[in-house]
């Protein structure tokens, strides 16, 4: 029941969440300034992430195909293909909806507790839209493109690894990256990661958007964004592969 | 003017305002005062829309506010400045971005306009140069008055304070007080404060209603509260020992 409620709830915030805005000019400008704040500030923590787990897959797999009936290639097909097809979208979503996702429930949480949320109601302002709209598009708009910077940066680790230690030839690499390369792996990614921009910056807004309190229903709020985002972003995972896959 | 009929709110089964009759008037200070927890902040929330009521009806000026569907209360709400408690500033804007965004939503005044409003309703509160800073740099006293300058921007024919001088020092408090006493004789506007200070009551009182455990139980003028022979409200208005001493 508790379950049926959340989710009628949720549904409710959306459709406030996507009224019509009272003025355009300043959701662009709140958007400009999400985008910023959501978008340009992850850009350090995916790319130091991406880059370390390009370099670990290359030497874990590399490790794992220690047979010489296998071409060496293969490593930086397997590379590739990891980072293209689950790291670079679901492991960096998750790792964002810790970043953003947190950020996002507990600022809007606070909001909420210290009455700045009932301030915009008393103004006549669509809190819930004007909060969280912005937000939306601007993750929508930016996660994708962290996404393939986060591809791009994990292939380099990998590059990196081969070129300063002797476990596999930079070409061989290179050729594996290259080699039966399927661009629709990088529009499967991409759509994936905008299905999961929706659903960390709504859940986490949700979660901040009902915080009632103090600072530790906030704290309590922002865990919660975190965990129900990640769980739903992996069931999203799940359904969009069988789907885009099959 | 704003009127309260038979208001009754409940949360879950517990009754929180039991029966409110009360009529707030216009050009003058309307003061709700009663001890924490006895309903004065809901009654106010009440009023406003942000809490929606049981039973009862609220009418500002002849115009029914909790019978009005969301877009006309949206209208009504464009008449609403309110001073929040911990002022309700919005920590990522400044104080000019604060103050400027009710214009920003609701009018089509070019920038420039703007800033002239803004610098004028910051100038009425005896704010300069504060337009660049962030609420987080500002002090207590700063952060109510430019909470009363972002309220006061739209020019609201309403204004609701909620413990408007709490967590200030008494002579911050004061300012604080006369300025909203003075907005409201200035501009002709209803406004109602929220408030358990005896300090502002007797200040800026023009006409005072006292809840006692969710029911209104009195209602006069500052000056007839130091000679009522309501038991509650003796109890809450000489509740200190210098009170008492001042009064014996």
């Amino acid at each position: 029941m508790k379950f049926l409620e959340h989710a009628g709830q949720y549904f409710i915030l959306l459709s406030k969440v996507f009224a019509r805005p009272e003025k355009y000019y300043l959701y662009y400008r709140q958007t400009i300034r999400e985008i910023e704040k959501i978008g340009l500030n992850s850009f350090g923590i995916v790319v130091i992430i991406s880059i370390f787990v390009g370099a670990v897959i290359t030497i874990q797999t590399n490790y794992n195909m220690e047979n010489p009936l296998l071409p060496r290639y293969l490593v930086g097909v397997t590379v590739r293909d990891s980072l293209l097809l689950e790291f670079s979208s679901t492991m960096v979503a998750l790792i964002l909806a810790g970043k953003v996702g947190s950020s996002i429930a507990s600022e809007i949480g606070t909001m909420r507790v210290s009455e700045q949320i009932d301030a915009l109601e008393i103004m006549g302002v669509n809190s819930a839209s004007y909060l969280i709209l912005p937000k939306i598009v601007a993750a929508m708009f930016f996660f994708p493109i962290l996404s393939l910077l986060s591809m791009f940066v994990g292939i380099f680790g990998g590059y990196l690894t081969c070129l300063f230690t002797d476990i596999l030839l930079p070409s061989d690499f290179i050729y594996g990256i290259q080699y039966m390369f399927y661009p629709h792996y990088i529009g499967y990614s991409v759509t994936k990661v905008f299905f999961y921009a929706f659903i960390i910056v709504t859940m986490s807004a949700y979660q901040g958007y009902f915080a009632k309190g103090g600072a530790l229903e906030v704290g309590r709020s922002s865990t919660k964004a975190v965990v129900y985002s990640s769980i739903v972003v992996l069931l999203a995972n799940l359904i969009l592969t069988k789907l885009i896959l099959s | 003017m704003i009127e309260v009929k038979n208001l009754t709110k409940k949360f879950d089964d517990k009754i929180v305002l039991d029966d409110i009759n009360v009529t707030f008037e216009q050009g003058k200070t309307n003061l709700i005062i009663g001890q924490s927890g006895s309903g004065k902040t809901v009654l106010l929330k009440s009023i406003v829309g942000l809490f929606p009521v049981d039973k009862g009806e609220i009418w500002y000026d002849d115009r029914q506010y909790n019978a009005l569907n969301f877009k006309q209360k949206k209208e009504i709400r464009k008449e609403i400045g309110m001073l929040f408690q911990g002022g309700a500033l919005f920590d990522s804007s400044n104080v000019q971005e604060n103050v400027m965004l009710p214009l920003d939503m609701f009018t089509d005044m070019n920038l420039s306009d703007k800033l002239d409003r803004v610098n004028f309703c910051l100038a009425r509160v005896n704010l300069s140069d504060v337009n660049r800073l962030y609420p987080s740099e500002i002090s207590g006293g700063m952060k109510k008055r430019v909470a009363i300058a972002r309220a006061i921007a739209l020019n609201p024919k309403y204004l609701f304070c909620d413990e408007p001088n709490s967590g200030l020092d008494p002579q911050t408090g004061i300012v604080i007080d006369n300025l909203i006493k003075n907005i409201t004789e200035e501009f002709n506007i209803t406004t109602i404060v929220n408030t358990h200070d005896m300090n502002s009551v007797m200040e800026i009182g023009d006409k005072v209603v006292f809840i006692y455990e969710g029911k209104k139980i009195w209602e006069g003028s500052n000056d007839e509260i130091l000679t009522t022979d309501c038991t509650e409200l003796n109890d809450f208005v000489f509740a200190t020992n210098l009170a008492k001493k001042l009064r014996n």
